[in-house]
């Protein structure tokens, strides 16, 4: 019975983690490869960086605020949207590369 | 018969220099990236560029009728002061050097630490500053109206003689991009003079996109020897406490970070930096050479150049060719 449960509980905690989808986006060409994507509530963003040059990742935004640093090319950085609202997405090094993230 | 077999030789000696230099796809692909495309302007642009400029040489629209837009953009100082840091009213010290306004046409973001997204939003900014122009919208609009003359630009450029500042700032802001430098020597060899460029100024330009060596085109990025962003580069006499960017995106990167400043005609704009800490070129390229990750919030973007003499004159015989 015991480890019935267990393994009941082990499978809910699977099924949560694989329903958590992540999403790719770049940044090339100084631009975020897409200008907006609406996800769900506990999806997260990678963003790998495709320049050969650094990008910063960063949000000031009141439902997600968030800064991944700058990092090279090759290099990827993820985060987890884990409130609703809309975030907006910036590259600090370069103020026009802007994302708009819409969490569900 | 020997000068008969010889000049053949020469020539195959000749134009394998300058073959090991660039090849010719090369050049295409160069030529791609680094050629300016024509500024995007407004339909009414002459008409608009006419009043603009008038406005902008006009003393008049300063609170003292000493001063204006030109007073800092001297055309012949590459629409730069010369000084290390501006001047404003009754010589007023400003914290920081003049920009040029050569090739804004091209800017995404505007003045050392981007606090304008464009030129109609910047162009108003100085007339607003106590210490530069010393005006309020409703002064500035006052005096414009005051001037017959201005009456008939606004006609021609708006179709009505309305004064108002969002005009005023169109026509400033459209003067501003016509004020373009696309021709410079090194625009000639992309469009294939190749007697443009010297082999000295081609290594140097070699060198100032090789990110093994002087990796300058990391952050002065083609097409305008700029990649509109905001690093902090080391200057040591941070004593004016200048905050930079880091007003506007309060993150550490930007702490003190400031502009990348396009670089033709660059030759006319001394001194450089935002604090004019830089008497010459030569001063700009030795302080990438001497500055380093130890500095604080210095921007990763910057690599550890290591250029000895000779390769530092190619490299200023590159920056040279920019004119
Ligand atoms: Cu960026």
């Amino acid at each position: 019975m015991k480890f019935f449960i267990t393994a009941i509980l082990a499978l809910l905690s699977m099924s949560t983690s694989v329903m958590a989808a992540e999403h790719v986006i770049g940044q090339k060409n100084k631009a975020f490869t897409k200008k907006s994507i609406t996800i769900k509530k506990g999806d997260s963003i990678k963003f790998p960086n495709q320049d050969p040059f650094f990008h910063n990742v960063y949000s000031m935004s009141e439902s997600k605020s968030f800064d991944l640093g700058s990092y090279a090319k090759g290099v990827s950085k993820s985060v987890k949207f884990d409130k609703q609202g809309e975030v907006i997405v910036q590259c600090a090094i370069h103020p026009f590369m802007k994302l708009k993230v819409k969490v569900e | 018969m020997r000068l008969w077999i010889f000049l053949p030789l020469l020539a195959i000696c000749v134009e394998s220099a300058a073959e090991a230099l660039f090849s010719k796809d090369e050049i295409r692909e160069l030529r791609k990236q680094w050629l300016l495309p024509a500024p995007t302007l407004h339909p009414r642009h002459k008409q608009l560029s006419k009043l603009g400029k008038k406005l902008f040489f006009d003393t008049d629209l300063s609170i003292d009728k000493s001063t204006s837009c030109a007073s800092c953009h001297i055309p012949e100082l590459g629409w730069s002061d010369g000084k290390s840091t501006a001047q404003g009213l009754d010589g007023a010290p400003l914290k920081r050097a003049t920009p040029s306004i050569i090739n804004t046409a091209y800017s995404k973001v505007l003045m050392w630490d981007g606090r304008a997204d464009s030129l109609e939003q910047q162009a108003l900014m100085p007339f607003f500053d106590p210490l530069e122009m010393g005006l309020n919208e409703k002064l500035l609009v006052a005096k414009v109206a005051s001037n017959q003359e201005y009456s008939a630009l606004f006609a021609q450029a708006f179709g009505d003689s309305a004064i108002d500042s969002a005009r005023i700032s169109s026509a400033l802001a459209e003067f501003q991009r016509s004020i373009t430098a696309s021709n410079t020597r090194f625009d000639r060899w992309l469009k294939g003079d190749e007697s443009a460029l010297n082999n000295e100024e081609l290594l140097g330009f070699k060198l100032f996109i090789d990110p093994q060596k002087a990796a300058c085109a990391v952050c002065h990025h083609p097409p305008n020897f700029t990649d509109d962003g905001f690093h902090n580069i080391g200057l040591s006499n941070q004593h004016l406490e200048d905050p930079g960017r880091y007003r506007f995106t309060p993150i550490s990167l930007m702490k003190s970070a400031f502009k990348t400043p396009s670089l033709r005609l660059a030759t006319r704009t001394a001194p450089y930096f935002h604090d004019g800490s830089a008497k010459t070129l030569l001063e700009v390229v030795e302080h990438y050479q001497k500055v380093g990750a130890k500095e604080h919030n210095f921007s990763p973007s910057l690599l550890p150049v290591n250029l000895n003499k000779e390769e530092k004159e190619k490299l200023l015989a590159f920056l040279n060719s920019l004119e």
